[in-house]
């Protein structure tokens, strides 16, 4: 009675090929895409007094930290540009990222319940931390407007370029990019929980070889060809550029960050896909 | 009516210990052969996963070369013992975790009712954790508007559709559970002993559903439980799992009878060792578990005599000091014992010497379930000299009584499994 109909479903093999990325599964799960953003969205206020208005605050108070360090003790060249705007810019992309990168990093570990009792593409998970973070990063970009309406109307000259229709793109990227090195991360995490530990600082680090707190047009030399090589770099001074006038970016820098972020989303994928068949293992 | 699953050749094997071989390069040689699709150099063919003799490497083939098929709209009962890989079985089929080697085939979506709850998350609102629930089951949101009202009314939570579900008393949390995956649309269902949790009412009701999603509906139900009865009256078929191969499948009649044929193993298992320090004035050496024949073992009838023998050093002359012995399940400590007990001269004063006691509990203290040995060493109320938590764990499981019903069923509330009678004798009124 062997193989007497062959038009089967789904055929549960042990080596998929490693470029097998299941796109149209995940097509199919979109519905539960939507339900992760609410909840991490819920789950994010339920039971805070001030609810959403958290989404300000954090913002808010590293930009007051950053005007205070970086600005008046260090006394670091904001490129002309206001040092709350400046500084605003950097921080709303910077936690982006950060978000994205952590919690898909970590997300074998936090999620872990779930995805060892049942099957959906895993990638659903980050795919919706990358969206409701975007939801908030919304939220911080409208502050940001605000801060530069209030520039504006005190008479500051915002000179704003071309560059700004650029920003949404720019923007993907950032996410993109989040998204593909917290999947290259999770991968590794998974086995060497030493590598979660390392992150909690690696990021901070990373964050200072990325110009959230100084222009890149204040460095010289060897140094700013480093800062510069980081994929993070073009996106923030791409965005300063648009908003300020002010900031390194040129159609090299856009190419650069395009094709950066593809390798990067490339191999997240590549390899996300092939630890989440047996992560259940070795979590 | 065609096939549903088919599963060929299905193996996985699982490294214990260390979570690489322990070399760089091995690790490294094992990561090219998976690159280029080769199987991992090294694993070893044909060891089972028999965790009575200790295997040579340290992998272990929870399911070996398993071979059945599944007709649409069957109802198949997965049995086997704790560890024989059931869950394994239903891991592979539910997606969770990838083969080793072999392959499944599916026709239909497949809804795995795995645990109770997961993916329920507390902050929202039943009504919320049904579409979430749905959608992590793979429903499409209409699919699962369509089914809502049976949902809800199935559960009986209509007066709390709206209230975070961490409010809900648990038993509300299973039911919900249990009709989300009952009621959605999925050609095959895949349930896994949910129906240990939930009073008996609701058991019932479950069993009577899936028993209604089997024959009425045509879609395909896969059953584990360790509930015999409930195997037997539900499904028309089951296989039979003992250490990761399928030793047998055929009526769910045959399959459960042949289940309690399996001997009892009798192995290293039940033993715990430790090398001596000569530190401690006391230390333990060994403790055993012991069958009725002398072998030891940790798996128990509920009609066997369950022995403890305990070999311990005193390395000097000690004052005032106790073995002690006391057994918890899976909640807290419900036994201690103290060799002292009844033998006042040892408290006072040992002497330096290896000694062995032995203990025989009484026949049919433990109901069926999962127990915890630990033994120690000390002075009472005041000093530990050592002592090994939860050294050995144990089993006790029914095989030839029914366990519905007297005072050892399961179901019933309370851990002590006397039976008494109770006897009657009629008072007049005046």
């Amino acid at each position: 009675m062997s193989d007497r109909q062959e038009d089967w479903d789904l055929v549960i093999k042990p080596q998929n090929n490693l470029f097998d990325l299941n796109l149209k599964d995940i097509w199919r799960y979109r519905d539960l895409l939507r339900m992760f953003v609410l909840r991490d969205f819920r789950a994010f206020y339920k039971q805070t007094v001030l609810g959403p208005v958290w989404f300000f605050i954090q913002p808010l108070f590293t930009m007051g930290v950053y005007i205070f360090v970086f600005g008046n003790l260090a006394g670091l060249s904001t490129d002309g540009v206001p040092q709350p705007l400046f500084y605003l810019a950097g921080i709303i992309c910077w936690t982006y990222f950060q978000e994205c990168l952590l919690k898909t990093a970590n997300v074998f570990r936090t999620e872990g319940a779930i995805l060892g009792k049942v099957y959906f593409p895993r990638v659903i998970m980050p795919l919706s931390v990358v969206v409701s973070n975007l939801i908030r990063f919304g939220v911080q970009l409208l502050l940001f407007v605000l801060a530069i309406a209030y520039f504006l109307l005190t008479g500051i000259d915002i000179p704003f370029t071309p560059w700004l229709f650029l920003f949404p793109i720019l923007i993907i990227c950032l996410a993109l990019q989040g998204l593909g090195m917290g999947m290259i991360i999770s991968a590794m995490t998974t086995k060497y929980r030493d590598l979660a530990l390392l992150l909690t600082f690696g990021i901070q680090l990373l964050m200072y070889t990325t110009t959230v707190v100084y222009p890149l047009s204040s460095l010289g030399g060897n140094v700013r060809t480093m800062i510069a090589l980081n994929p993070m770099t073009p996106v923030i001074e791409g965005v300063r550029k648009g908003f300020f006038g002010q900031g390194v970016f040129d159609i090299n820098s856009l190419t650069y960050l395009l094709l950066s972020t593809f390798v990067l989303l490339f191999f997240g994928l590549v390899i996300f896909n092939k630890v989440e068949k047996t992560f259940v293992d070795t979590v | 009516m065609g096939l549903a699953i088919k599963v060929e050749n299905l193996s996985k094997a699982y490294q214990l210990g260390q979570f690489s071989t322990g070399t760089l390069s091995r690790d490294i040689e094992r990561a090219w052969a998976q690159l280029r699709g080769k199987e991992d150099p090294f694993l070893k063919i044909g060891e089972t996963n028999d965790r009575t003799s200790k295997g040579e490497s340290n992998i272990i083939w929870s399911l070996k070369d398993i071979n059945f098929e599944v007709e649409q709209g069957q109802a198949v009962g997965i049995i086997g013992r704790n560890g024989a890989g059931k869950s394994t079985l239903l891991k592979v089929l539910s997606r969770v975790t990838s083969p080793t080697r072999g392959n499944v085939k599916i026709k239909g979506r497949v809804a795995s009712l795995l645990e109770v709850g997961t993916g329920f998350h507390p902050e929202l609102t039943g009504r919320e954790n049904i579409f979430l629930n749905g959608a992590i089951l793979g429903m499409r949101k209409y699919e699962i508007k369509r089914k809502f009202d049976e949902i809800v009314d199935f559960a009986g939570v209509e007066r709390y559709v709206d209230t975070p579900v961490k409010r809900y008393s648990s038993g509300m949390y299973v039911r919900l559970a249990f009709a989300v995956a009952a009621y959605l649309e999925s050609e095959i269902l895949i349930v896994d002993e949910v129906l240990a949790v939930g009073d008996a009412e609701f058991q019932k009701k479950c069993i009577g559903k899936m028993g209604e999603v089997s024959k009425g509906e045509g879609r395909t139900v896969l059953f584990v439980s360790h509930n015999m009865n409930a195997v037997r009256s539900l499904c028309d078929d089951a296989i039979l799992i003992n250490n990761g191969r399928l030793s047998f499948q055929g009526t769910s009649r045959d399959v459960v009878d042949e289940y309690i044929k399996i001997p009892i193993e009798s192995n290293s298992n039940g033993v715990f060792r430790k090398e001596r320090r000569g530190i401690q004035p006391i230390e333990i050496l060994e403790v055993r578990m012991l069958s009725k024949s002398g072998a030891s073992s940790n798996t128990f009838d509920f009609d066997d005599v369950i022995g403890v023998q305990v070999e311990y050093a005193v390395n000097c002359r000690v004052i005032s000091s106790s073995l002690t012995m006391h057994i918890s399940d899976q909640n807290q400590i419900i036994y201690g014992s103290y060799d002292t007990d009844f033998d006042l001269k040892e408290l006072s004063e040992r002497h330096s010497g290896v000694f062995r006691k032995t203990i025989e509990m009484p026949l049919h203290s433990f109901k069926e379930g999962k127990y915890y040995l630990t033994i120690g060493a000390g002075m009472p109320n005041s000093e530990t000299y050592e002592e090994h938590h939860n050294c050995i764990s144990f089993e006790v499981i029914m095989r030839n009584r029914d366990d519905s019903f007297l005072s050892y069923a399961k179901k019933r509330e309370g851990v002590i499994p006397l039976m008494v009678k109770w006897k009657q004798s009629e008072l007049s009124l005046k």
